[in-house]
C-alpha cells in the first residue's frame, strides 16, 4: 500500500498541468484584408476604385465605390497603383508594404477586356519580376465596358509561362484578395 | 472414401469394440470442485456436476485425447493410454488472463452479448506498425476510412465517423478533438494488443452516443512471471522512411508488473504514380508505460501515454477561394509539385495527446467485482497555415487546448443465470482556443460537464441462448465563450432567440456565452442464439443519442483547409438513432460465412450542406451550413473464409451502405462506395512459418451522392464567366492489388525473428478516393514496398 501512495503522489501533479488562461480575450485578426484600393492617375484625372469589407470573413459583401465604377477616357494612359489595407486595426495596417517587402512571394494580376484597356507592370521584385503594385493602364476604345478584376496571389509560380506578362492562367498559388470593378470607356 | 472409413469405424464401435468407463472429479487448485467444467475424452464430452464429478462411458481402448477446460482456468490437454476403467481426477490452475477475458464477455463488459463484434489481434495490428489505427481497422469489413491526404486517417463504421464512432483506449474514451474530419485519432497503433469493433451503440458502458459504432482498444497484458520484449522495424519505399517501435513488458500473476513502449516514425513526401505529393511527410514520437500491482482480490493499474505527431498537408490543398478550387478540380493535377523532401512546412498539423490514468479493481467475491478509474487527457492541436505574411508562418493559425478529466466506477456481478453490470461516470472538459493565433478559431473555448449512469443485464437461458438488455442516462451541460461578428449574429437570426447569451461587446463583435443542457436516455436490447456448434444468430436493437458537438454548434467562418465557409447553428437538436443489427454466422468444415445486415434510422441527423455563397475581399466562398434531417442508413457486410487445403485459404469481405436523406429524398453525402476484398493465402509451416497473401481491393464508383454542385463567376479570357464547380461527382472506382509475405525464424526457445515483405498497390494504379478530403487536389499514393523486421525476445 505504501507503494500505491507513492504512485498516487507521482500521478497527481500531472493532472493539474492544465492551462488557466483568460478565455475572454478577443482574437486580434491578423490575416484579414478589408480594403483594396486602385488609384488611376492620367489625363488630369484621378480615379479611385475601392472595395471595402469591414466584417472580414463575415456575411456582409464588400462595398464597392464609386457605385458607377470607373469611367476612363479613351486612349488615355493612367499611372496605376494598388493598395491593400486592414482597417480593422487602428490605425489601419498597410498591407501593401508587406506585399512589396515579400515581392518574390506575391503578384497582383489585372484582368480586363482589351477593348476596355491594357495593363503593363511598372515595378519589379528582387529577382527582377513584376509585383504588380504599380502599373500603367491604357484605356481602350470609346463606348466599351467590362470588369477590371484585381487579384493578389500569394506564392504564385512567378517563372511560369506568361505570368511575368500578367497572365494568371499558370500562376498557381492562392488568392489573398480579389475584386472586380466595373469600368467603362468614354 | 472418407464416408466409407467413417462407416467402418462406426460399425466397429457398434459391434462392441472394447469400451471402458472413465470417471473422476475436477477441482480447482484448492481442491474445491468445479461445476460445469467441460471434459472431453475421445469423441465423448460431458460437463461436471455440482460436486465436480463426471462419468463417461463407452470410451474406446487405446491412446485417447483428454481435454478438460473451464472458464478462467488453464485447460488440460494430454494423451492417455486406456486399457481398463479409469478414475481420472484433475486440478485446474487459475488463468487470470483468461478469466478477465471471459468475465468481460460474460458480464458483457467491454463487449456486447448480442451484437456483431470484430476483433483485430496483435498479429494483424503489427502489420500496420508504421501506419495508422484507421488503416488497421479497414481490415474489418464494414469499416472504411475517411482520409485527408495520405496520413490523416479516420475510421468510418457503416458509413458514419468522427463523433459517431467513439474510440475507447485502455478503458478511457479518447477525447482528441474528434469532431473534425481532418483530425485523426491521436493514438499509436503499436500500443494496441487487441482492437474490437462493435457496429452499433450496444456497448452502453462506454456511452450512449455511438451512433455509428465503437472501437475498443485494449493493451496486451501478460500475466505470467516473465520479461518479454518486442522490436519492430519498418522501412517503406513510398515516403522513403519508416518506423521503429520497441516495447518491454514484465508480466506477473501477482505482485508488480510493468510495461513500456516507444515508437518513432519518420517519413518524407509520398508519391503518386506520376508526381510527388509535396509536403506530405509525417513524424511521430510516442511513448507509453504502465505499472500494475495485483493480488488475488484486487489489482491496481497506473499508466501514462504521450502521442506526438507532426503531419504535413499537401501544399496544393491550400486554396484561396472558389476560383482556386475550380482550377484544382479542373486541372486534375496539384498546382505545386516539387522534388522529394523530408521537410514539412506549412500547411501542417502538430498534435500532442497526453493520457494518464489510475485504475483500481477489487473482487468482492468470486462473482462480483468493482472498479474505480480516474483518467486525465490533455490534447493540444496546432494547425499551421500558409499565412499572408511569411513572417507569421511559424505561428499556428489554430491552437486548441482540450483538457478532459473523467472518473468512472463499474460494478459487475453474476447471480445464477443473471449477469449484471452497472456503473457511473463523471467528466469535466475544458477547451481553450488560444487567441494569440491572430485568426478567429472555428471552435470556441468551452467548458463541459457530463454525468452518466447505466445498467446492463444478461440472462442466459442455457449455454446457447441469451438475452441482453441495457439502459443508460446521460446529462451533459456545455458553456462556450465566443465572439460572434455582429453581422454574423444577425445573419444567423440569433438576435431574437439568443440575445440572452450576449454578455459583452467588442468593436464589431458580440461576446457571447451560449450554454446548453442535454438529458439523454439510451437503451439496447439483444438476443443471441446458438443453433448448433455451426450456426449462430444475433440480433440487436439500440437507441443512441448524440449531442451536437462544438463544431456543429459554433463554427462560423472560413475553414481554410477546405476553402469553404462553415456555419454552425445554435438551434441544433441532439441526434437520435435507432439501429437494428443482426448477424448470422454459419460454419461448415472448411467454410465459414458471416452476414451482417443493418438498418440505422437517424432523426435529426447533422450534416453539412451548401446553402449559397458569401463574397469577401478574398473572393467568393461556398457556404456550408450544419443542417438536420431525417436519415436512413441501410446496408450489409459479408465475410467468408474458405480453407481450401492445408496450405491455401481464401477470404472474402464485402460491404455496402446506402444513405438516404428522407427529408429531401436525396442520397447522403460522403457514404462509402461498395467494396469487395478478396484475399488468397498460402501458408506452409515447415518453411519457417511461411505465409504469403495476395489481396485484391475493388472499390466501385459511388453513384449514390447528392448533387451539391454550384455555379460561380470566374474570369475567363478577361471576362467574368459563369462556370459549374463540380464538387459532388465521386471519382471513378478502382482496383488495387496488394501482396504480403512473412517468415518466422526461431533463434531459441524465447527469441524469434519475423521478416516480412509487402507491396501495396502493386500495379502502381492511379486513383482517387471519394472519402479523401483532398481528392480535388491530388491522386492517392502509388506503389509502396515495405520491409518489416520483428524481434521477439
Amino acid at each position: 500500500m505504501k507503494n500505491l501512495k507513492r504512485i498516487a503522489l507521482l500521478v497527481v501533479p500531472v493532472l493539474f498541468l492544465t492551462s488557466c488562461s483568460n478565455d475572454d480575450t478577443p482574437v486580434n485578426e491578423e490575416e484579414v484584408i478589408t480594403t483594396v484600393r486602385v488609384t488611376l492617375v492620367g489625363g488630369g484625372q484621378t480615379i479611385v476604385l475601392e472595395s471595402r469589407d469591414l466584417d472580414g470573413d463575415g456575411p456582409n459583401a464588400p462595398v464597392l465605390t464609386p457605385i458607377e465604377g470607373g469611367i476612363l477616357v479613351a486612349g488615355t494612359t493612367y499611372e496605376g497603383s494598388t493598395e491593400f489595407l486592414n482597417e480593422l486595426e487602428d490605425p489601419a495596417e498597410d498591407i501593401t508594404v508587406e506585399v512589396e517587402e515579400e515581392g518574390a512571394d506575391h503578384q497582383v494580376f489585372y484582368q480586363v477586356p482589351s477593348s476596355v484597356g491594357t495593363v503593363t507592370y511598372t515595378d519589379t521584385d528582387a529577382d527582377g519580376r513584376p509585383i504588380g503594385l504599380n502599373f500603367t493602364l491604357v484605356a481602350g476604345t470609346s463606348g466599351s465596358s467590362g470588369n477590371l478584376t484585381v487579384t493578389l496571389r500569394h506564392l504564385p509560380n512567378k517563372t511560369a509561362t506568361g505570368v511575368a506578362a500578367g497572365d494568371i492562367t499558370n500562376a498557381g498559388g492562392n488568392t489573398d484578395a480579389v475584386v472586380s470593378f466595373s469600368v467603362a470607356v468614354n | 472414401m472418407r464416408l466409407l472409413s467413417i462407416l467402418f469405424f462406426f460399425l466397429v464401435g457398434f459391434f462392441g469394440y472394447a469400451q471402458v468407463t472413465i470417471s473422476g472429479v475436477i477441482s480447482d487448485e484448492n481442491g474445491l470442485p468445479l461445476r460445469d467444467a467441460h471434459v472431453h475424452i475421445a469423441n465423448k464430452t460431458i460437463s461436471t456436476d455440482t460436486n465436480g464429478n463426471y462419468i463417461l462411458t463407452g470410451i474406446p481402448k487405446g491412446k485417447q485425447k483428454l481435454y478438460i477446460s473451464f472458464i478462467g482456468y488453464h485447460a488440460i490437454e494430454e494423451t492417455i493410454e486406456i486399457s481398463t476403467d479409469l478414475t481420472i481426477n484433475r486440478q485446474l490452475k487459475l488463468d487470470i488472463t483468461k478469466l478477465e477475458d471471459i468475465t468481460i464477455q460474460q458480464l458483457s463488459n467491454s463487449k456486447s452479448e448480442s451484437s456483431n463484434e470484430q476483433v483485430l489481434k496483435s498479429a494483424t495490428i503489427e502489420k500496420f506498425s508504421n501506419q495508422t489505427l484507421g488503416e488497421a481497422l479497414k481490415e474489418v469489413s464494414g469499416v472504411s476510412i475517411l482520409k485527408t491526404g495520405s496520413t490523416i486517417v479516420k475510421p468510418v463504421i457503416n458509413g458514419l465517423h468522427s463523433n459517431r464512432v467513439p474510440i475507447i483506449n485502455n478503458n478511457v474514451r479518447l477525447e482528441d478533438q474528434q469532431w473534425g474530419t481532418e483530425h485523426a485519432p491521436n493514438f499509436d497503433i503499436n500500443a494496441a494488443g487487441k482492437i474490437t469493433v462493435i457496429k452499433g451503440a450496444s456497448a452502453l458502458q462506454y456511452g450512449g452516443d455511438a451512433i455509428g459504432g465503437i472501437v475498443i482498444i485494449e493493451p496486451e497484458i501478460i500475466k505470467e512471471d516473465t520479461l518479454v520484449g518486442k522490436t519492430i522495424l519498418n522501412l517503406a519505399s513510398n515516403g522513403m522512411g519508416g518506423s521503429l517501435s520497441s516495447s518491454l513488458q514484465k508480466g506477473n500473476r501477482y505482485g508488480w508488473s510493468w510495461n513500456a513502449l516507444g515508437t518513432f516514425k519518420y517519413l518524407g513526401d509520398r508519391e503518386t504514380p506520376d508526381y510527388v505529393l509535396s509536403n506530405s511527410g509525417n513524424r511521430e514520437q510516442n511513448f507509453s508505460g504502465g505499472i500494475r500491482y495485483a493480488q488475488e482480490k484486487y489489482n491496481f493499474n497506473a499508466m501514462y501515454s504521450f502521442y506526438n505527431a507532426q503531419i504535413g498537408i499537401i501544399k496544393a490543398s491550400h486554396i484561396g477561394n472558389v476560383t482556386d478550387l475550380y482550377n484544382s478540380i479542373n486541372d486534375q493535377q496539384p498546382s505545386e509539385i516539387e522534388p522529394f523532401t523530408y521537410s514539412i512546412n506549412a500547411p501542417k498539423q502538430e498534435v500532442q495527446h497526453h493520457l494518464a490514468k489510475i485504475n483500481y479493481q477489487r473482487w468482492l467475491n468470486e462473482n462480483t467485482s468493482i472498479d474505480f478509474q480516474y483518467a486525465f487527457q490533455f490534447n493540444n492541436r496546432l494547425e499551421f497555415d500558409v499565412r499572408r505574411s511569411s513572417a507569421n508562418n511559424d505561428k499556428a493559425a489554430l491552437d486548441l487546448q482540450l483538457t478532459t478529466h473523467t472518473f468512472l466506477t463499474d460494478y459487475k456481478t453474476s447471480i445464477g443465470n443473471w449477469r449484471l453490470k452497472s456503473g457511473l461516470n463523471l467528466g469535466y472538459q475544458n477547451n481553450f482556443a488560444n487567441p494569440e493565433t491572430g485568426v478567429r478559431p472555428l471552435i470556441p473555448s468551452y467548458e463541459k460537464l457530463d454525468a452518466g449512469l447505466y445498467g446492463i443485464a444478461v440472462y442466459k437461458f442455457d449455454n446457447a441462448t441469451s438475452l441482453e438488455s441495457g439502459i443508460r442516462y446521460d446529462f451533459s451541460t456545455i458553456e462556450a465563450t465566443k465572439y460572434y461578428l455582429k453581422s454574423r449574429w444577425t445573419e444567423r437570426g440569433y438576435d431574437a432567440e439568443f440575445s440572452h447569451f450576449i454578455v459583452g461587446e467588442e468593436g464589431n463583435q458580440w461576446l457571447t456565452k451560449p450554454s446548453f443542457d442535454y438529458h439523454n436516455i439510451t437503451a439496447n436490447i439483444g438476443f443471441r442464439k446458438q443453433f448448433h456448434h455451426e450456426m449462430e444468430w444475433l440480433v440487436n436493437v439500440s437507441l443512441a443519442s448524440r449531442n451536437p458537438n462544438p463544431s456543429e454548434l459554433f463554427s462560423d467562418g472560413l475553414h481554410h483547409s477546405t476553402g469553404q465557409v462553415e456555419l454552425g447553428d445554435l438551434r441544433l437538436e441532439k441526434e437520435q438513432a435507432y439501429k437494428f443489427n443482426t448477424t448470422f454466422n454459419k460454419d461448415w468444415k472448411s467454410f465459414r460465412i458471416q452476414i451482417n445486415p443493418f438498418i440505422n434510422r437517424i432523426s435529426n441527423f447533422i450534416f453539412l450542406q451548401p446553402i449559397g455563397f458569401e463574397t469577401t475581399i478574398r473572393g467568393a466562398f461556398p457556404v456550408w451550413e450544419f443542417k438536420q434531417t431525417e436519415a436512413l442508413l441501410t446496408g450489409f457486410d459479408v465475410n467468408t473464409k474458405w480453407t481450401i487445403t492445408n496450405h491455401f485459404s481464401h477470404e472474402l469481405g464485402l460491404a455496402y451502405v446506402n444513405g438516404q436523406n428522407l427529408s429531401t429524398d436525396e442520397y447522403l453525402i460522403d457514404m462509402p462506395p461498395f467494396v469487395i476484398n478478396n484475399k488468397i493465402q498460402y501458408k506452409k509451416e515447415s518453411w519457417f512459418n511461411f505465409v504469403s497473401e495476395l489481396k485484391s481491393e475493388v472499390v466501385f464508383t459511388q453513384n449514390q451522392f447528392p448533387n451539391y454542385n454550384f455555379e460561380t463567376n470566374i474570369v475567363v479570357n478577361n471576362e467574368l464567366t459563369p462556370v459549374l464547380v463540380d464538387i459532388s461527382s465521386p471519382p471513378k472506382g478502382y482496383h488495387l492489388l496488394h501482396f504480403y509475405s512473412e517468415m518466422t525464424f526461431k533463434i531459441n526457445k524465447r527469441n524469434s525473428l519475423t521478416t516480412s515483405f509487402s507491396v501495396q498497390n502493386i500495379m502502381n494504379t492511379t486513383y482517387r478516393d471519394y472519402l479523401n478530403r483532398q481528392r480535388f487536389y491530388a491522386d492517392e499514393m502509388g506503389r509502396n514496398v515495405q520491409i518489416q523486421l520483428k524481434f521477439n525476445y
